[in-house]
């Protein structure tokens, strides 16, 4: 089936309309991408017609909203392949997936040990190890980047060692888009028997993972950058990886049987799901999972890629024009400066014509330390941008710039 | 000397007189190009104004009893708004800034305009000049 892009927009009623007078061109979407009508459409039908608390009523409502969550687990444990269903824990987002592993890991990773991560991570994938490090006395280490915004893997075997404890790495750099060799890191930590965690939420939009494939412990993905609702994320455990942290929050939900004295836990995944879940975030977020697989995420990825090359084409004819991260291994994100501007000033020019931008440090303050840029600019194309939105993007661009030098 | 309400006005005034929000732009840009700047060396970071998104500082001097500011920020909106404020408030007698009526943020439609955080970066500016002519004129 052809890709038709006008079509699919149909599907997104938030793009059609008028910012400041101007079309809205949306290019931030690597910061949370728009939702289409089948998403809401979920999350209306959940609250008009099975809202109910899960896994413990015997009323038919409540067996409804349960077998519509326990569905889309399934779904999600299909959609990167998982073993089995249980593995895959129901967050409130990636930095909640990263932090519970981190913190069921403050008893098991020790002094004289030491955490990998890179210095391409958004903070959630770096101040939750640092944290770890605190509490344990571990060392933290990363890879660093070189100047195309590639990770430098040269010294992998001095990074990595046989006192390496634990190895966390994003698949897709949010700030750059580079796409990172996640095999090539996997395998060295696994050799050492390190734990292994890969944080997919820039590459859920866009890559197709397996987890067994790459044999990875743990994997996060986000469900707002997916097309489904805020406020949900995913954490693929490995089972026995799973069961031999401790859960990382008390309540509802995660025990087995309590007694004033003491409680004994549940099984997994709601060993790591206390309280009441997301439940209309977790309906919406299959309806999500559904549209983006019918569209096909390979289609999805080679529209963006086009899109992106178009954008590099378009914009390199401006003066002072540069990508911060030209990796030839990236994903649908150019994070660029215009030499002479800050930022700010083009984000907001750009926001004064109808176009969507983010500007600033990306939650990632190292890279762009490394990069000596106090921000940039950034545009991110999903799977409903349009050649003729980046043509209206660049003619924004020129006149802004214009108007700041 | 014009009065700080004068100087107001003019803004008001001259914000009225541009429609598009681009010229606007452009009017507050113009300004903060025009503005003289700090040194390097002044740019202190006990200077820099908390709360804003880019970099502004602000530096304030007491002569008589009129207080002077001078200011400087990293991105060039950033200093064309400090450059108005500075317009306004710069060169005015301590006590009258310490007490200055803002309504004309609102008159000039720049509070609802801008982004919640920048908003917020505008107040701080101006609750630190403030602060500053505040203690000049105890």
């Amino acid at each position: 089936m052809a890709y038709n892009v006008h079509d699919i927009r149909a599907q997104f009623p938030i793009l059609n309309q008028k910012i400041h007078g101007h079309p809205l061109v949306y290019l931030d979407n690597a910061a949370t991408s728009q939702k289409p009508l089948v998403v809401i459409n979920a999350i209306s039908d959940y609250y008009l017609n099975y809202n109910a608390n899960v896994h413990r009523g015997v009323h038919t409502l409540s067996q409804r909203a349960t077998d519509g969550m326990e569905s889309v687990r399934e779904q999600v444990r299909a959609h990167i392949n998982a073993k089995e269903a249980a593995e895959i824990i129901f967050t409130r987002g990636i930095t909640d997936s990263i932090n519970t592993i981190a913190f069921g890991l403050s008893s098991i990773v020790s002094k004289g040990q030491n955490v990998v991560i890179t210095e391409m991570e958004h903070h959630s994938n770096i101040v939750p190890w640092q944290m770890l490090c605190e509490r344990t006395g571990a060392e933290l280490r990363y890879f660093p980047v070189n100047d195309h915004g590639e990770l430098v893997v040269d010294h992998i075997d001095t990074i990595i060692d046989k006192d390496t404890a634990v190895v966390s790495f994003n698949h897709i750099s949010n700030a750059l888009g580079t796409i990172n060799p996640v095999e090539l890191l996997l395998k060295k930590a696994q050799s050492v028997g390190a734990w292994t965690l890969v944080d997919g939420a820039q590459s859920g939009p866009h890559a197709m993972v397996d987890v067994q494939e790459w044999d990875v412990d743990f994997f996060t993905l986000s469900s707002h950058k997916m097309y489904g609702p805020t406020g949900l994320g995913i954490l693929y455990g490995k089972r026995e990886k799973l069961e031999a942290l401790p859960p990382y929050q008390g309540g509802g939900e995660m025990i087995d049987t309590v007694t004033m004295k003491e409680s004994s836990y549940a099984g997994i995944p709601h060993k790591f799901e206390a309280g009441t879940p997301h439940i209309e975030g977790i309906i919406g977020f299959g309806a999500a999972l559904t549209f983006v697989n019918e569209l096909g995420i390979e289609n999805i990825a080679a529209h963006e890629s086009e899109l992106l090359a178009y954008a590099v084409e378009q914009c390199s004819s401006i003066e002072g024009f540069r990508i911060i991260g030209d990796s030839l291994n990236k994903a649908s994100v150019l994070s660029f400066v215009v030499d002479g501007t800050h930022s700010y000033d083009l984000g907001v020019l750009l926001d004064q014509q109808g176009v969507a931008i983010r500007t600033g440090q990306h939650c990632t303050q190292p890279i762009m330390d490394a990069f000596c840029v106090s921000g940039t600019a950034r545009a991110s194309f999903a799977l409903y941008n349009t050649k003729e939105e980046i043509d209206l993007f660049k003619a924004a661009l020129v006149k802004a710039v214009n108007m700041l030098k | 000397m014009s009065s700080i309400q004068e100087k107001q006005q003019v803004l008001i005034d001259d914000f009225d007189f541009l429609e598009e929000w681009m010229d606007k732009y452009s009017h507050i840009i113009e300004m903060g190009k025009s503005m003289a700047t700090l040194s390097e060396d002044e740019k202190e970071e006990d200077l820099l104004v908390k709360g804003c998104q880019s970099k502004v500082w602000l530096k304030a001097e007491k002569n008589g009893n009129r207080v002077i500011f001078k200011a400087d920020a990293d991105a060039i909106i950033a200093k064309g708004i400090v450059a108005m404020l500075i317009d306004v408030f710069s060169d005015q007698p301590a006590k009258e800034v310490a007490q200055a009526d803002l309504g004309f943020l609102d008159k000039m439609g720049l509070k609802d305009h801008l982004s919640p955080t920048r908003a917020n970066g505008l107040m701080s500016m101006i609750t630190q000049m403030k602060y500053y002519a505040l203690v000049f004129s105890g």
